[in-house]
């Protein structure tokens, strides 16, 4: 009878406590995520003085991922101009199409779409490279340099990803208005004058472009901050850097999607 | 034991025998490390319980024990990697576990530590590994630099090898470029992480002299963990075997060597019986595939 009483009891108590301990180490992680942030934008002054360092990074981040980004912006541009086509010329609309397709791409899809991109593509290399470096003893060799590892290796990568996250959304959105103008003018003659001349006049520099920037910094703060602190994190084994490396990918897609749709709202929900 | 100590530590091991001082707290000036009532744990594992354990500046030291007693979390809690849960750990009379960072690095610009594994930098090549440490912290112009790297590499006989990346060195090759980059900066200190596992005999005898050689030619304190035991024995200066957290014995190789002790004559002879247990702590093999084997 006890011992029936006493398994209830532990079979009501074993989930809230596992629910404990789970919130507890979710907590402690997020106090060393803000811990690295730290100590990484402390590293910035030590970095200004070895611009190479920050240079090589964003060639890294940012001119390695040109491609990807490039050819993504180009066949999500085309897909705008199909599906924006249809719409539009339902309600007579169709010359309106390049302010459909430009303004899709400045303020949602490229930032959002070049942010996931480049955390499949940059952000789950960096932590790779940070969770073998730490694997190999690669940091703590440096730090028995008296190098610091947060410094000379993460802050450089972290305004790579910095740098390079709106200049890339950048290149998504005008390579997304090229993919919008070939099949929209191109193919499914829409007036060419009209396609840009509406662009120019409806879209607008403040409301639109800076917004869509601040858009893609966040993101490219977020996403290099997780992926470097998933590396710096990560278990110091083969199998705790591939588990690091899928939960960098899978918690920037989410956390930029979930940012995005808060970006949104107090951008342009008036 | 050691002979020149009085102090009894509770388990009857005599504290500090390496430095030939009285222990206390006027740190003696020819003792380096200084090491007392340090305790540290790993979750529930005691790696360390209540240990005293000097190093004497300008010896080589031997810390010896089996695998996974602690021999590599001494040289991290020595240089500051890790914190001890009780005790003190003095370098060169700084209080290691209590150190900020700054002061910290400033005092492992004169330490060098060769990993167990190398942790050379993958990105860079065997020169500008070695080359790292100076262009860090010294202004040295490019021709000097290159002067320093060839002279390192040429100690380690790794002269020819300076345009290979790491991957293509084996595992010994890779630990003799990490060592000229521990001696790089000449430092006051090295500690050796396993320095002979890996290594051919020719090799092996090299760096056995190499270590001596750094050690006396340049006033260096030296740090050897290993088990490889005769090697050890023929440089060490002074010895301590350490086990389940404790200095089971120490003294110089000839104190070691006439050690009547069971324990120490089962490590040092590499003997299968003994007091010394092979098994990972564990229940009984009997125990274990009985009760469990069903399900
Ligand atoms: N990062 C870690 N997390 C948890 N336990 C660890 C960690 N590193 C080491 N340990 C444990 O600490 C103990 C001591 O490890 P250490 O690496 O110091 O052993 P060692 O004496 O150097 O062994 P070896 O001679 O095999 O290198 C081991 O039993 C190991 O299980
Ligand atoms: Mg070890």
């Amino acid at each position: 009878m006890a011992n029936k009483a006493r398994a209830l009891v532990d079979g009501l108590l074993d989930p809230l406590a596992r629910l404990g301990h789970g919130g507890l180490k979710a907590l402690a992680g997020l106090g060393r995520a803000h811990l690295l942030l730290l100590g990484i934008l402390a590293g910035s002054w030590d970095m200004l003085r070895r611009p190479r360092l920050l240079l090589a990074q964003v060639f890294n981040v940012g001119v390695l991922s040109v491609l990807i980004v490039g050819v993504s912006g180009f066949f999500v541009g085309m897909v705008l101009g199909l599906q924006g086509y249809y719409v539009l010329s339902q309600f007579g609309a169709k010359e309106s199409l390049g302010v459909m397709v430009a303004a899709s791409l400045v303020r949602e899809l490229g930032p959002v779409v070049t942010a996931l991109l480049v955390a499949g593509r940059a952000g789950s290399a960096l932590t790779a490279e940070i969770g073998l470096m730490k694997a190999t003893e690669q940091l703590s060799g440096l730090e028995m340099m008296a190098v610091d590892p947060v410094r000379r290796i993460l802050t450089p990568r972290f305004f790579g990803g910095l740098i390079s996250m709106p200049l890339l959304a950048a290149l998504f959105s005008a390579v997304g208005v090229l993919g919008g103008y070939f099949v929209g003018v191109g193919l499914l003659g829409v007036d060419d004058g009209a396609f840009f001349g509406q662009m120019q006049a409806k879209i607008d520099f403040r409301e639109d472009v800076v917004n869509g920037v601040i858009k893609s910094l966040v993101f490219g703060v977020v996403a290099t901050w997780i992926a470097l602190f998933q590396g710096h994190d990560a278990t110091a084994t083969s199998e705790g850097v591939s588990r690091a490396t899928t939960r960098a990918v899978v918690h920037s897609a989410l956390a930029v999607l979930a940012i995005d749709f808060v970006l949104t709202a107090l951008m342009f929900g008036k | 034991m050691g002979g020149q100590q009085s102090t009894q530590f509770p388990d009857g091991v005599p504290i500090g025998g390496a430095c030939d001082t009285v222990s206390g707290p006027a740190a003696a000036p020819d003792c380096l490390v200084r090491i007392r009532g340090l305790s540290f744990s790993r979750g529930a594992q005691v790696i360390f319980d209540r240990v005293d354990l000097d190093i004497a500046r300008g010896a080589v030291t031997a810390v010896m024990g089996p695998s996974g007693t602690g021999k590599t979390t001494l040289l991290k809690l020595i240089s500051g990697q890790l914190r001890p849960d009780a005790g003190s750990i003095e370098v060169d009379g700084e209080p290691v576990e209590t150190l900020g960072r700054s002061a910290l690095y400033k005092l492992r610009r004169r330490m060098g530590m060769l990993f167990q594994s190398g942790a050379l930098l993958t990105d860079l090549s065997v020169f500008d590994n070695v080359a790292y440490p100076l262009r860090e912290h010294t202004k040295l112009n490019p021709a000097m630099v290159r002067k320093l790297v060839l002279l390192k590499l040429e100690a380690v006989g790794l002269r020819g090898a300076r345009d290979l990346m790491p991957s293509a060195l084996s595992g010994g090759m890779a630990r003799r470029v990490a060592l000229a980059r521990a001696i790089a900066l000449d430092p006051m200190m090295i500690l050796y992480d396993e320095p002979f596992t890996g290594q051919d005999p020719i090799s092996m005898g090299v760096l056995v002299t190499l270590i001596r050689q750094l050690n006396d030619a340049s006033g260096l304190t030296s740090i050897v963990v290993s088990h490889d035991v005769r090697e050890t024995a023929s440089i060490a200066d002074y010895m301590y075997i350490i086990s389940n957290g404790k200095v089971m014995a120490q003294g110089t190789p000839a104190q070691i060597a006439a050690e009547r002790s069971e324990w120490v004559r089962q490590f040092m002879d590499g003997l299968p019986d003994g007091p010394v247990h092979f098994q990972y702590p564990a229940p009984s093999l009997a125990a274990d595939l009985l009760v469990r084997g069903v399900g």
